[in-house]
Order: C-alpha cells, then structure tokens, then sequence
C-alpha cells in the first residue's frame, strides 16, 4: 500500500494494534471493563487486554449473535463492555442482536469491528465489511466511529468511555499512514479540519483521509486549494462542520472504504441538501464485492485512490456555479 | 426501604395460595389480551404457573419498589411474545398498578405488544426477536461473578424458540463458565406459530438429551403442577457448576376448550373474543371450584398425563 507516501506520510501500526493496545491502557483505569470476543482476539487485538486481565475477558467462541447478547446482560447489569469480532461479523451475523440488545434498548455496548474494508487484500470478500457503517449508523441511538490512524484510534477507544450508550468503533487491518501526532485528542461528533482550502473540501474518514491529504497536495500544485476534514465520527455526524464546507468551499467530495449506499457519503449528502446545498462527488466502492488480492492492487482496482479523488474534486469544482 | 424489602424476600405462601394466584394471573391475561383485541393469550397461559411460582413462592429475590436493585434475582423472558404473563405477574409482585393491565398494546402504554425494559420497570430484558434471551441471560450471570453478588438468573425460553441457534450457542458458552446461578425454564407447550412442534420441527426431540449434552443439568416437570414447579425452582438454586434447565410440560392455553378447539396452533397470537372469554373464565373458575372444595391441590399429573409418552 502507498497511499500517502507521496507526500511523506509515515506508516504506522494499524488501527486495530492501536485500539488493543488502548483498551489494555483503559482495562488498567477502569476495573468495570469487560471484554468479549468471537475467537479472534489475536486478530482483533483484544488479546493486549485479556493478556493483563483474563478474569475480564471471555471468549465466547465463533458464536458472534450469542457474544451481543452476552454483552447486552452484562451492560444492563452495569458492567462497561467491549465486544469485539471481525467487522464484517460482528455487524452482519449480530444485527439482530445488536438491534434488540443494544441500539433498542441503548446499553452500554461497545462495538469494534475490525478488518473493515477492502485494504484487508488477500482473505477477500467474506471478510471484508464494506457494508459494516450502513449497518450501525442505520441503529437508533448509535454513535459510529472510524478512525483514520493509529494516534486517532487509541484516543477514539478511550473516547467510547465517555459517554454511555451504544457505540460502533472500526478499525482495519493493515499498517496505516500517519496523519496525526501520538497523543491526540478525540472528540466525538466534532470533525477534525487538516487542511483549509476555497475550492472544494474533501470529507473523508479512515484509511481515506491520508488518501485526501494526499489528493490535497495534488491538487494544490495545479491551483486547486482543498479543505481536508476527517470525519471520523459518522453519528452523530458534524453536520454545522459539514454546512460550513459547504458555504465557504461550494463543493464537496467524499471519500471512504465502504459501499456508497449508507456511508459517509451518503450522511454528508443530507446534511448538505438540508443546509447548503453545492456540488457533491462520492469516493466509495460501487454496488459490488471486492476480491482477493493485494490491498493496493484492490485500492486501485476498486476506485479508492488519491488519484479518484483529485478526480472527483475536480468534477465538483467544474460544477460549481460560477462566481 | 429496607423493611419492605425484606417482607417481600421473606414471603412464602402455601401451594394453594400459589395456585389461587395463577388462576387470577391468567384471568387478567385473557382478559387484558381480549381487550386489547390480540396479544398471545395461549403462549402466555403456558408459562404462568410457573412464573407464580417463581415469583410468589419465595423462590425469587426481588424488590418491586427498587427495580434496580444489585442484587436481585434477574427473570428474563426469551419468548417476549408471552408479555401479557409477564406484566400480569409484575402487577402481582408490585412493579406497577394492576389497573394499567387493560392499556396493553395501547399506544403510550409501556405494556408493549413485547417487553420493553425501558418502557416498564422489572422487564430486564427487551424480547420479541426470539432466540436471545438465554444469551442475555448468561451475560447477567457473568456479571454477578465478577461483581462478587449471589444473585440468580431465570430465563423462560419456547420449544418454537429452540429452533433458534442461537440457544444452542448460549447453551455451550453458559456450560463452558459453568454457571451455576443460571436457570433457564424451557416451556414446552408443544405448538409454534403455524402448526405443533412435531411438525414444525420434529428433531427438538429428544430435548432433555440435547440439553444434558450440552452439559446443563436438566429435570422435567408438569409445567401446571404448581407443586412441581415450586420443587424444580427450589432444587436447581443447589446445583453447582452447571447451568440448570427445566423442562416443564404444558399446555397452550392451558388447557382452556377455546384454545384446545384450534388444533393447527392453539390460537397462537389470537385474542379470544368474547363468547370465548366467557367460556375460558367460567372453566377457570370452575378449576378453582373443583380444587378449593376436594381441599385438594391441583391433581398431581406427570408430564406424560400431559403429553402422553415424553
């Protein structure tokens, strides 16, 4: 994968190692955490927790509907619960579960759901969620997170305990350009500028905003100035962050690992028409599957490069009302 | 509080009393379900004798006026769609007026068609999409373990449900931490949605071998034998290590001829109307009548008088 190094952005763990890691740091704070997983917590990184506090941690075996409900008992008696499985998993085979458990009767649930995307490369399509953000933010009552590094998903872990209710974290699975110093802060619901611009804004979240960093620098050198906001709370979205793009840029463009269907694309898009509406493109994966593969061959395959997107800011731009 | 709390832990009533109980209980739910014009009377007369005897027998740790308590004993109901049993028990115990009873299915009402635990107090569990309450059952069970608390988990499951998967996948977790402060009561009435078990979904036999695979400690019971229920719910608080289930052997509709005339499913989801009201409380009283006056309680049957060969 080379997204980012173009303008020097250095690759980092990924952002599963860094939610495992901060959910060790956050057990050690916090004797109330409990943690479950799907019998993949050596690849979710749940492992980090349960390695300093096995009496708090419960593998429930492949039995990921069983794993929501379980989490829901254990919240609804007070407990902070983190339940954690492939991505892909976790949304699609619990839904129902999560619905009745969780988003229903809102308990204090969190969700993290890892190997999200396409950038997953060689296990392929059953593995992949690309539908996994339509899922959650469709759930009443849900906040919906997905980081764009490392630094942002250790501050997005500890920022799930700030709030009660139910919540969804994605993380990836490969290592991930680094866009934000260690130690930065996460708030939820407020989107994080990275970039300022009068042409266009790029709205972006996880592995897309170093890839809307990058198509930034591209289209500065050929005179189009682009604002770069990471949006990495999806729900509740920053919507007077979204309005502001809006007035100020006149174009917007999207970018995410995920279907267009229910994404960021789609939550962005009614903000805009409700507020200010201008020009909108939308990178994202199109009304189909991915396959195997190396993770950039897929990128580029599948549209999810800085290059899509200078594309696509382009396209907005010329759309844009002359003034 | 703290004096009313301990009356109603302390409360132990006769098997008669209990008996008396469940014939009012399934009074309101025939009548609160015809009121409401549906509702699933029969699936919820299935389940209320052993839910009086949960509840009224001294069985149960609870505390009405203080829902959240810690320590009480936790009841999930899996099978959400018998909610009429489960409010009318919840009037008895205290949770609320039992006048509210006649707004079921009202809008505004926190008596939903299906528990809702943030609409009423003493719903631990919101149920209606079956198959998950056994699962949030163990999650509670965990809990207390890792609070240090001796509080115990009942959850009332279906045989429809069974077909769930997701029940089996409950029943392995809850066997590998060897909860021992989980029951799980299995109401086996015999009929689904749109025919009986036998044909809906004949493998669920041989169900107590299932459920002794899967490591839980089971026992059978004539689900309207308010004696048996009272019994199985005591001994099963002294088994260790393992999660319990008992079986109990009913009747949809327990027995009453408006829902034994529909042999397809007993009525599932179908209120009576009021002709059949009529009939069903007359033989409930009639019940009551018979048992009170042979100063006898309810004839003791097994589950094959129930049943036929189990």
């Amino acid at each position: 994968m080379n997204i980012g190094k173009a303008i020097g952005l250095e690759y980092g763990p990924p952002t599963r190692n860094a939610f495992g890691e901060a959910l060790a740091a956050v057990g050690q704070e916090n004797d109330n955490l409990v943690v479950i997983d799907g019998d993949v917590g050596n690849s979710t990184r749940t492992h980090y927790f349960r390695d300093k506090f096995p009496d708090r941690f419960f593998n429930l075996g492949i039995a990921e509907s069983n794993m929501v409900s379980v989490a829901s008992g254990l919240a609804a008696s007070g407990k902070d619960v983190v339940a954690s499985s492939f991505a892909a998993f976790l949304l699609g085979n619990a839904y129902d579960q999560i619905r009745m458990g969780v988003a229903f009767p809102q308990t204090n649930v969190k969700l993290v759901g890892s190997h999200s995307g396409i950038s997953i490369g060689e296990d392929g399509p059953s593995q992949m969620a690309i539908e996994d953000i339509a899922l959650a933010t469709s759930l009443p009552h849900f906040t919906v997170l997905v980081p764009a590094d490392a630094p942002s998903a250790a501050a997005a872990t500890r920022a799930l305990f700030s709030f009660s209710g139910p919540a969804y974290l994605r993380t990836g699975r490969p290592k991930t350009p680094v866009v934000y110093p260690n130690g930065v802060e996460f708030t939820v619901g407020k989107a994080n500028q990275l970039r300022d611009g009068r042409h266009a804004t790029i709205i972006a979240c996880g592995l897309m905003v170093a890839a809307a960093l990058e198509a930034a620098h591209h289209l500065s050198q050929s005179g189009i100035e682009v604002r770069v906001l990471d949006m990495h709370t999806i729900k509740p979205l920053d919507e007077a962050a979204v309005e502001l793009a809006a007035r100020q840029t006149g174009a917007i463009v999207t970018a995410e690992e995920h279907v267009l269907h229910g994404g960021l694309g789609a939550a962005v898009a009614t903000a805009v028409s409700q507020t200010f509406a201008v020009p909108m493109r939308f990178v994202g994966i199109h009304n189909q599957y991915a396959e195997s593969g190396e993770p950039q061959d897929l990128l580029t395959k599948y549209g999810l490069l800085p290059e899509n997107i200078v594309t696509a800011v382009r396209e907005a731009v010329a759309q844009k009302e002359p003034s | 509080m703290t004096m009313i709390r301990e009356r109603q832990l302390r409360s132990r009533t006769s098997i008669k009393e209990l008996q008396e109980t469940a014939w009012r209980l399934s009074r309101q739910i025939l009548e609160m379900t015809t009121e409401a014009g549906s509702g699933h009377p029969s699936s919820s007369l299935s389940a209320i004798d052993v839910m009086t005897a949960l509840y009224f027998s001294g069985v149960m740790r609870y505390y009405s006026q203080e829902p959240q308590w810690a320590e009480r004993d936790r009841f999930v109901l899996s099978k959400g769609h018998a909610a009429p049993a489960l409010y009318a028990v919840l009037a008895e115990a205290g949770y609320f007026d039992p006048d509210m009873l006649s707004t079921l299915r009202d809008t505004d009402s926190p008596l939903e068609g299906h528990p809702n635990m943030r609409a009423l107090p003493g719903v631990e569990a919101s149920t209606g999409s079956l198959g998950q309450g056994l699962s949030i059952g163990l999650g509670h069970a965990l809990a207390a373990r890792l609070d240090g608390l001796s509080y115990r988990v009942y959850v009332l499951i279906g045989d429809g449900e069974s077909d769930e998967g997701q029940i089996w996948e409950a029943a392995m977790a809850a066997a590998k931490y060897q909860v021992d402060n989980l029951t799980a009561v299995l109401d086996y009435n015999d009929f689904q949605q749109t025919g009986s078990v036998e044909d809906v979904m004949p493998s669920l036999a041989p169900v107590s071998d299932k459920w002794e695979a899967f490591g839980w400690n089971v026992r059978e019971i004539n689900g309207h034998d308010m004696r048996q229920c009272v019994t199985a719910l005591q001994d099963v608080a002294r088994v260790n290590d393992q999660p319990q289930m008992i079986i109990a052997h009913t009747r949809k509709g327990r027995g009453l001829s408006p829902f034994e005339k529909d042999s397809v499913n007993r009525k599932h989801g179908e209120a009576l109307d009021e002709e059949e009201l009529a009939t069903a409380l007359a033989e409930l009283d009639e019940e009551k009548a018979t048992v009170l006056a042979g100063d006898v309680e309810k004839p003791e049957l097994t589950p094959e008088d129930v049943h036929g060969e189990v």
